[in-house]
């Protein structure tokens, strides 16, 4: 089989290509049984209880967008991390990787951004480190957070526990965060309502868990790769099938609009301040009216269901009333006009 | 979204497959010359809604991937050259030539730029004066026409860093090649909607006539693709082989004569070789000579190579229409979205991505 | 080979037939806006009308009256299969 020689944007696109860099370059050499789980976060047993740990980078272009900044996304997205294995987030690092002339102006921008993230999420950078590359060999500036957070006894949130009947909960509209960045593209130029949905969701999930014990089997933040590659993922690991209902999944019409025009599926499209909740199906109503009295989920939907079905299989049961295969994403989400 | 939403409205669609499924009266075999209905298709989940006895069959109307080998390495050279930019439409990014494809050109130092438009890639030129921005032009007359547009505007506005290297395509030629082959029995041609906004319905009146082949127009929403199949099961069971138009609200008997106009001012059709079909007379679409200064083959003295397909890859019978991707030897084995051998697998619509994608399993 | 979607006009820059300055449309659907080239559509625009779009241009004005047409042809046949009577069309 021809195999790519170089890196490609693909690798980073949360897709099958980064599923096959982990699989054929990372695991064979740095493999241990906690690693090997792949979640959102790592789950280090330090014999006086659970510690969850996660590291996430930040490289997004624009770095100021609709709705947030990269400062703000570095800030969520660790905490959703740490929150989708259960855990309360206790602290985060923060590394800046900054281009020689990027200007002081929005890195202070950057960092505003960033303190007010931290202070609305109640967790706080407790150490950092900076490094300057020179001009052309960065861009703009690169964020690396990491995160450590503590998991009660008694929870055991994976997506291995998955299991046939669950309800597939959404917190909310799908597909915000991503077509946004890709709007703001230099040649796409879409003017409109589109703004990213970055947030930190470890509030609701403490919610959540208080309300349901145990009745919660799977939480992820369905980030780079969309809905559809999160839920692939969840049924390989979990080795169960997953069925959809298009016409239950809450898109807003500004972002599906957008998405027509350019030709994007939003199922494939980054989210960054929604959680898919793989919930006992006897308690999912329950959970699904406590996540929408919260400010975080007042759109959230059961989407789908965990079925016996083929191990691995994600099925959408189309608007139109038929159905089709949903596969995970393969590469770097383009426009096209085919 | 008005004048889209209606037409996949659920209560629409269930009285329609019954109508469909009470007109069938034989099997049929219908080919769907477009890849953007190979994909909608699919993304709806029609196929598992049609009914017994209707045979779809993807064409060759997706413009990536008959785009030649030659072309693609022709494209990949030029990203390569000192100075140039080049700018694509998404769909061309992962296409493989004989040795890779545009996204891993970008990983080895070309600049490639994405596109929504033909006029974003005039605007790059502008952004960039010290670079030549070229763009690698693909589609058929639904897009042709833009490419025409963008090359008059850069003329009046004297941009002298901007080029186009077409790829160009038209139908009606590639149709009377791929019906002129008797092995391929059809009962109809489910006709590309946008192509026909712009070359008008009375283009396919020779075809249906010389082949005796049911023609309807159709669009893409679930609705327009199960009127236009009742319109054609309506023509088999009745014995006639017309030109039919199911999509009047996007699509008039002679076109948009403008669009026609600016396409025939700029371009003039030449002999061009299709992947997979071969040499098709008159089928594609040059620069004329009064735009020879845009004409990026010119510029650089591109000359196009003849490359002999990869062994085992099927594209060529899949997009005339006589295999399908599970006959492929090499189908979600050794070509896959991910390391595709050929383009039917890369590109969007190519009918094996659309198998692979939402078929399997 | 042809991915366009129709959005409604709401504003319209340039002049008809004066070619030494850009013609564009504003468009939008669902709140979201665009700017595209009119330099193919086969009739210059008013505010309200639907245009076609791809990639950035306008190609063609949809028909609303065959549009309609056509959906009240669907809606007759969802009230006849409705109302029983949907047998064999001839």
């Amino acid at each position: 089989m021809k195999t790519t020689e170089t890196i490609l944007l693909d690798h980073g696109s949360g897709g099958r290509a980064s599923q096959e860099l982990i699989k054929n370059i990372f695991l064979p050499y740095l493999a241990n049984p906690v690693l090997a789980c792949l979640e959102d976060s790592a789950l280090v047993d330090t014999g006086a209880g659970l510690l969850a740990f996660t590291t996430d980078s930040y490289v997004v272009d624009p770095i100021f967008f609709p709705g947030g900044d990269i400062g703000e996304l570095a800030i969520n997205g660790t905490i959703n991390d740490l929150a989708m294995r259960g855990a309360k987030p206790l602290c985060l690092s923060l590394a800046l990787i900054l281009e020689e002339g990027f200007p002081l102006e929005d890195l202070k921008r950057v960092i505003l951004s960033i303190q007010g993230a931290c202070r609305k999420a109640d967790v706080p950078v407790v150490t950092g480190d900076t490094k300057v590359v020179p001009k052309g060999k960065g861009d703009k500036i690169f964020i690396n957070t990491s995160g450590i957070g503590l998991v009660d006894s008694g929870i055991h949130i994976s997506a291995r526990n998955a299991r046939p009947g669950d309800a597939v909960i959404l917190s909310g509209s799908m597909g915000d965060h991503g077509i946004t960045i890709l709007a703001q593209r230099a040649g796409i130029s879409l003017q409109g309502n589109l703004r990213s949905d970055t947030m930190a969701l470890h509030r609701l999930v403490q919610k959540m868990l208080a309300a349901a014990p145990g009745a919660v089997h799977t939480l992820r933040d369905p980030t780079r790769g969309g809905v559809a590659t999160s839920l692939n993922e969840i049924a390989d690991a979990a080795q169960v099938a997953v069925e959809l209902d298009e016409s239950e999944i809450p898109v807003k019409p500004g972002v599906a609009a957008a998405c027509e025009i350019l030709g994007m599926d939003p199922l494939y499209l980054a989210n960054e301040g929604k959680c898919l909740a793989l919930v006992a199906k006897e308690h999912a109503g329950r959970v699904l009216d406590l996540i929408r009295s919260l400010p975080e989920g007042a759109d959230a939907a059961v989407i789908g269901r965990v079925s016996e079905g083929p191990a691995g299989r994600v099925l959408l049961k189309t608007a139109a009333g038929g159905s089709r295969i949903v596969q995970s994403l393969t590469g770097e989400p383009l426009p096209r006009i085919c | 979204m008005k004048y889209v939403s209606e037409f996949r409205d659920k209560k629409f669609i269930a009285p329609l497959v019954d109508e469909l499924r009470r007109t069938i009266d034989r099997p049929l075999r219908i080919m769907e010359v477009c890849g953007t209905h190979t994909m909608a298709v699919f993304r709806h989940g029609l196929r598992s809604l049609m009914p017994e006895g209707l045979e779809l069959i993807s064409g060759p109307g997706c413009p990536v991937c008959v785009t030649s080998s030659a072309h693609i390495d022709g494209f990949i050279d030029v990203a390569g050259r000192d100075g140039v930019r080049v700018a694509i439409f998404g769909d061309l990014y992962r296409v493989p030539g004989s040795h890779g494809s545009l996204a891993r050109a970008q990983s080895m130092g070309a600049q490639v730029e994405v596109v929504y438009s033909p006029m974003d890639a005039l605007t790059l030129a502008g952004r960039y004066p010290q670079q030549v921005t070229v763009f690698l032009s693909v589609g058929f007359e639904t897009t042709i026409p833009l490419v025409a547009a963008t090359i008059l505007e850069a003329e009046r506005l004297q941009v002298d860093n901007f080029a186009v290297f077409p790829a160009h395509k038209i139908m009606p030629p590639a149709l009377t090649a791929l019906l002129g082959d008797p092995e391929l029995r059809l009962d109809g041609l489910l006709c590309p909607g946008h192509v026909s906004t712009i070359i008008g319905a009375a283009a396919y009146e020779p075809l249906a006539a010389s082949y005796s082949l049911s023609c309807v127009v159709a669009g893409f929403e679930p609705v327009d693709i199960l009127q236009a199949l009742i319109m054609l099961a309506r023509q088999a069971r009745e014995g006639r082989a017309e030109v039919e138009n199911a999509y009047g609200r996007a699509v008039s008997w002679q076109g948009n004569l403008r669009a026609q106009k600016l396409m025939n001012d700029v371009f003039e059709p030449v002999d061009c070789q299709w992947r997979g079909l071969g040499t098709i007379p008159a089928s594609g679409m040059a620069i004329r000579d009064h735009f020879s200064c845009f004409d990026a083959e010119k510029r650089f003295g591109i000359n196009l190579a003849e490359t002999p397909e990869p062994q085992g890859c099927l594209c060529g019978q899949i997009l005339q229409g006589r295999k399908t991707p599970a006959d492929c030897p090499l189908f979600a084995g050794r070509c896959t979205p991910l390391n595709p051998v050929g383009p039917c697998m890369v590109s969007s619509e190519g009918t094996c991505a659309a198998h692979y994608r939402f078929g399997r399993g | 080979m042809c991915l366009a979607v129709p959005m409604r006009v709401i504003a319209v820059k340039g002049v008809e037939k004066d070619f030494t300055i850009p013609q564009i449309g504003v468009v939008e659907a669902q709140g979201i806006e665009k700017e595209v080239r009119l330099d193919l559509v086969d009739r210059w625009p008013e505010i309200g009308d639907y245009l076609i779009i791809h990639a950035g241009f306008a190609i063609y004005t949809l028909d609303a009256v065959e549009a309609e047409i056509n959906l009240r042809l669907l809606r007759e046949m969802v009230d006849a299969v409705r109302a029983g009577s949907g047998g064999e069309k001839q």
